[in-house]
């Protein structure tokens, strides 16, 4: 109980201490230590639901079970790394001009703040208090895309506010509509909204409108998710911002959003009966994939395109979720934590890559690997484990999704192998003339920490040869608690 | 055989009261713009004087300008004789429908329109065709409000409907209030008032219905002119009939009749005073701005039918 | 109070809350549609103190309360304000003409009507014919975001759906728990903030508060999208 008001109190106070501390390198240290408090809070928060199946917080507002301890943990552990990476990076900004000392003021206690909303979005155990808290999350990050106040990232975060915020309208309609059923079954008050009563009685609820929300709750959260065709404010937002900001929501943001789907995915699964929530999401998964593995070979700006890389990405996990079977949700999440390192890895790589050409443009970055050996080796080998290459993690939870699809719905894994192929042909186009190739002359030298970098590749490939049992334990548990009671759909 | 002299004196008492009302409105207006205004009986005197001068008729006339003024002035009669406004159920009530009374209205508007065009010049020509525009889409509008009425009565005769107004216990019903505002709104629109017409209007370019009997002179421009005054007075007691009609008497005895007689003139004493302080208030519309005032009053309506649907039905 | 009256003065309610969101999309200046907005939240300060006194739940007077405060006074006051400050263009000028705008907007109440009315009849509450109203209201908030040209008026129309939202979640379930509703406000509070303080943003890149100025800028930035 401690250990988790710990867990919490650490952003919370980091980033009101950050808004009032004005000078750059106090506040960059400052920023630093906060994530390492919250990083070792939550592990020793997670040490204790090691021991025990779950765990309730505050009289039972907040709920920790195996589904989200490893989320926590993997939030707090990027957070932690991204805060490592932003100090330099942040500082060669505002060197470059780009930012001044009271945007860099705004950016670190957003940062913190941020990370407090996703905490609370993990832990909570109340979906009216998840939507809060998600809704926070962005608006924490909307101010911080549109940080370096030029006319496209203002456009960006424009598009971003008000394409998340109708989202999250059409979500808090699909809870409204949830809580209407469950107070005829949990009586009127905050009992009704709260996950774990609802699963218990997910039988209860009455299927036509658990289905009528889920459809507005997958069109809401599915837009914070990125999923097509809602995700048109993620390549600009992801694009546009700094890339610390670009990673934690690559990284981060969008899990929670899954996740959020994914517990309400459980609820209605009970509640209806039937296969309808796992069919929506693989649907909208399978569009992602096939929209954004073609986009991605029409990008010019690299961090559009590992933007676009995530939602093909995102579009994965939500399929692998839909199938609802035991091995697919196993899968996905290991999905989810080993996209997250990864892909922040990345973007902490490319925000050097165009720090040190002065340039975004991927025709302009040349030749990494002859000036900056270490961003070039970061940029190849986490477009490797990106793209599905053994001995990566990635490689792993593809192949086991392959393994469920062609168990349950054998005739989707041929265009999920050719969305996959033609992700990885269009990430290995781009990525090879930028690493290799005549290096040019506009590049500068940027003191560079591939450190975090290194450690989440190494993560990566770690979990890739060999999952840890306790890790292993939690996937397994919650992949028990994600498939429905009812028997899946089988395919054909 | 009571009733059918209370019918025939209802008839009379509209057409008779129908110069008093425009002449009621002018004076308000003037009061309101602090003028002394020509008196409530200058109507009256206008009448007299246009019936007592010599038709004036351009060459190629045809009989339909000659004949318009007659239709018209029937027509419009005939509606205003059936609409009840002092005993709900008279012998001409079974045709008492609302449909039909915008029919024979639509026939009036037709003549005049046709009436306005045939000498060709061009001022009558442009009322014309601004004439048929607005009612094309006042028309839908005055429907629909009707219709949102005849819901909950089951009928459109208005002796069933203010029946069934009458036996309901009174209730907040949101259906009525929109009918109600839309019916006001299309009322403006179809007597030529001001925000859609200006009826003491010199400028030609701006008029409507006054640009469609420019022509006219002597009785025919006095049937025209009475048979405006006849719609004005039948508009306000509709609106009367269908949305306030409590007073109005059920039985043709002596008492009841004089009561209803007070509370009618009453009613719609207070309706022509709202009008000429609308009148006083606001503006002219531009007239691309007329469609959307139209609309709007389509869109209430139509508001009116879906709350009845949503709200009233099975609640 | 009888409870029939209180139905009927919850159902007139609905009623002119569907008007405001009629209303709003008919405006053309900026300033009648900050009106028209206060106008709404009135009403739904309104409702839930209607709601609070009928179904005697004090949760939904604090509610109400809160919603008068916030969306009737404080929230068209921050809006007044930008617009004053930023001198912004008083006409509005939407996407499709007014006549349209209201006949699409005729289409999406009756399909909303469509769509509700199974749930409508599960629920044994006496709000439950708002719920359509509250629906359709979300639906013509989205309408009123995609036809309009300025920015500010897009933001209206975001709120104008978390006001329908409120309305809905009062109709469906005679208010939701007060922790959740004070978060939400919080939420719709610092969202109306950060929005302010974009509009400055965007007035001093830009030079005007026309989305598709913005637009325009995102379109360049990726070839072939």
């Amino acid at each position: 109980m401690t250990m988790f008001l710990a867990t919490l109190l650490s952003p919370l106070i980091g980033g009101l201490l950050l808004g009032v501390i004005d000078h750059p390198r106090l506040a960059a240290r400052i920023n630093v230590a906060t994530g390492i408090f919250t990083f070792t809070f939550s592990l020793l928060l997670a040490m204790q639901v090691l021991d025990v199946q779950s765990l309730d917080a505050m009289g039972g507002w907040f709920h920790l079970d195996a589904y989200n301890v490893f989320l926590v943990v993997l939030t707090t552990f990027v957070g932690m790394t991204t805060t490592i990476f932003s100090g330099p990076y942040m500082r060669h900004e505002l060197e470059a001009g780009r930012v001044d000392s009271l945007r860099l003021r705004l950016y670190h206690s957003m940062f913190q703040l941020f990370q407090l909303g996703m905490l609370l979005g993990f832990t909570s155990n109340n979906i009216g208090v998840l939507w809060i808290s998600l809704e926070l999350a962005t608006l924490a990050t909307v101010l911080l895309v549109s940080l370096y106040r030029t006319p496209a990232s203002i456009a960006a975060a424009w598009k971003y506010f008000i394409l998340c915020g109708m989202g999250i309208a059409l979500a808090l309609f699909g809870t409204v509509l949830v809580y209407f059923t469950s107070s005829s079954v949990l009586g009127h008050g905050n009992a009704a909204l709260t996950w774990t009563l609802l699963h218990a009685h997910a039988a209860e609820l009455d299927p036509a409108v658990m289905s009528i929300a889920f459809c507005f709750l997958m069109v809401g959260y599915g837009t914070k998710v990125g999923l097509v065709p809602m995700h048109a404010w993620l390549p600009d937002a992801h694009g546009e911002g700094p890339t610390p900001v670009s990673a934690v929501l690559s990284g981060l943001l969008l899990n929670l959003a899954l996740y959020a789907l994914v517990r309400c995915k459980m609820l209605v699964d009970d509640a209806t009966g039937t296969d309808m929530a796992g069919h929506m999401m693989m649907g909208f998964g399978l569009l992602s994939l096939a929209v954004a593995a073609l986009s991605l070979h029409k990008q010019r700006d690299i961090k559009r395109m590992f933007s676009f890389s995530s939602i093909e990405h995102m579009g994965l996990m939500t399929f692998a979720f839909g199938i609802g079977t035991t091995l697919s949700s196993f899968a996905a999440l290991l999905h989810m934590t080993v996209h997250s390192l990864v892909k922040s890895g990345l973007f902490f790589t490319v925000g050097h890559a165009s720090q040190a050409m002065g340039t975004q443009k991927m025709s302009e970055i040349r030749g990494l690997i002859r000036h900056h050996p270490g961003i070039g080796w970061g940029l190849l080998i986490g477009t490797v484990a990106i793209a599905g290459f053994p001995p990566f993690g990635v490689f792993t939870s593809e192949f086991l999704l392959f393994i469920a699809s062609l168990e349950s719905y054998p005739w989707t894994t041929l265009p999920l192998l050719a969305g996959l192929l033609v992700a990885m042909a269009g990430l290995f186009r781009f990525v090879q003339p930028m690493v290799y190739g005549e290096p040019s002359e506009q590049a500068i030298d940027v003191h560079v920490n591939m450190l975090p970098v290194y450690v989440h590749f190494a993560l990566a490939l770690a979990l890739g040869l060999a999952i840890p049992a306790f890790l292993a334990g939690w996937y397994e548990q919650a992949a028990a608690l994600i498939v429905p009671l009812a028997p899946a759909g089988g395919g054909a | 055989m009571s009733s059918v002299i209370i019918q025939v004196a209802q008839a009379l008492l509209l057409l008779f009261l129908a110069p008093l009302a425009s002449g009621f409105v002018s004076t308000c207006k003037a009061r309101l713009q602090n003028r002394r205004g020509a008196g409530v009986m200058q109507p009256w005197r206008n009448l007299r004087k246009l019936f007592a001068k010599d038709v004036v008729l351009a060459g190629h006339a045809s009989w339909i300008f000659r004949t318009a003024p007659y239709v018209v002035f029937t027509a419009t009669v005939m509606a205003a004789s059936v609409v009840p406004a002092l005993l709900v159920d008279t012998p001409l009530s079974l045709t008492a429908d609302v449909i039909a009374l915008v029919a024979l209205l639509a026939l009036a508007r037709f003549f005049l329109a046709l009436a306005g065009m045939d000498i060709g010049t061009a001022f009558g020509g442009m009322g014309s065709s601004r004439e048929m525009t607005f009612a094309a889409l006042a028309e839908p509008a005055m429907l629909m409000s009707i219709f949102v009425l005849s819901l909950s009565a089951h009928s459109t005769n208005l002796t069933t409907m203010i029946n069934h107004t009458l036996n309901t216990p009174f209730a907040l019903h949101p259906s009525l209030a929109f009918a109600f505002v839309s019916m006001l709104m299309i009322a403006v629109a179809e007597n030529g008032r001001i925000p859609i017409d200006n009826p003491d209007t010199h400028l030609e370019l701006t008029m409507i219905h006054e640009a469609m009997i420019l022509e006219y002179s002597g009785r025919h421009l006095a049937l025209m002119e009475w048979a405006a005054m006849v719609k004005l007075m039948l508009f306000a007691t509709l609106i009367t009939d269908l949305f306030m009609p409590w007073g109005i008497s059920v039985q043709a005895d002596a008492a009841g009749i004089a009561l209803a007689l007070l509370l009618w003139l009453l009613k719609l004493a207070g309706l022509l005073l709202a009008l000429a302080v609308i009148e006083t208030g606001l503006a002219k519309l531009r007239l691309f701005e007329v469609p959307e005032y139209l609309s709007g009053a389509f869109v209430i309506a139509f508001l009116g039918l879906l709350s009845y649907y949503m709200l009233e039905v099975g609640a | 109070m009888s409870a029939a009256l209180i139905q009927q003065l919850v159902d007139g309610l609905a009623a002119l809350m569907l008007l405001t969101s009629f209303a709003l999309l008919a405006q053309h200046r900026m300033l009648s549609v900050l009106n028209w907005f206060a106008t709404q939240g009135l009403l739904l300060a309104v409702t839930a103190a209607v709601v609070a006194y009928g179904t005697d739940n004090s949760e939904l007077y604090i509610s109400a309360v809160m919603t008068f405060l916030l969306k009737g006074l404080l929230l068209p006051w921050l809006l007044w304000r930008v617009i004053r400050q930023l001198h912004v263009h008083r006409e509005v000028e939407p996407l499709m003409n007014t006549s349209l705008t209201m006949l699409v907007a005729l289409g999406v109440t009756v399909f909303s009507f469509h769509i509700i009315e199974p749930i409508e009849r599960i629920s044994q509450l006496m709000t439950r014919d708002s719920m359509a109203i509250a629906t359709a209201c979300v639906l013509l908030g989205m309408l009123m975001m995609i036809t309009r040209r300025k920015a500010i008026t897009q933001v209206v129309g975001f709120l104008a759906v978390e006001n329908s939202l409120f309305f809905a979640a009062i109709g469906s379930t005679n208010g939701m728990p007060l922790v959740v509703e004070i978060g939400i406000a919080f939420d719709v509070l610092v969202a109306a903030l950060i929005f302010g303080l974009f509009f400055f943003q965007i007035r001093d890149t830009f030079d005007s508060l026309e989305v598709d100025a913005m637009n325009a800028h995102l379109i360049h930035r990726d070839d072939d999208e």
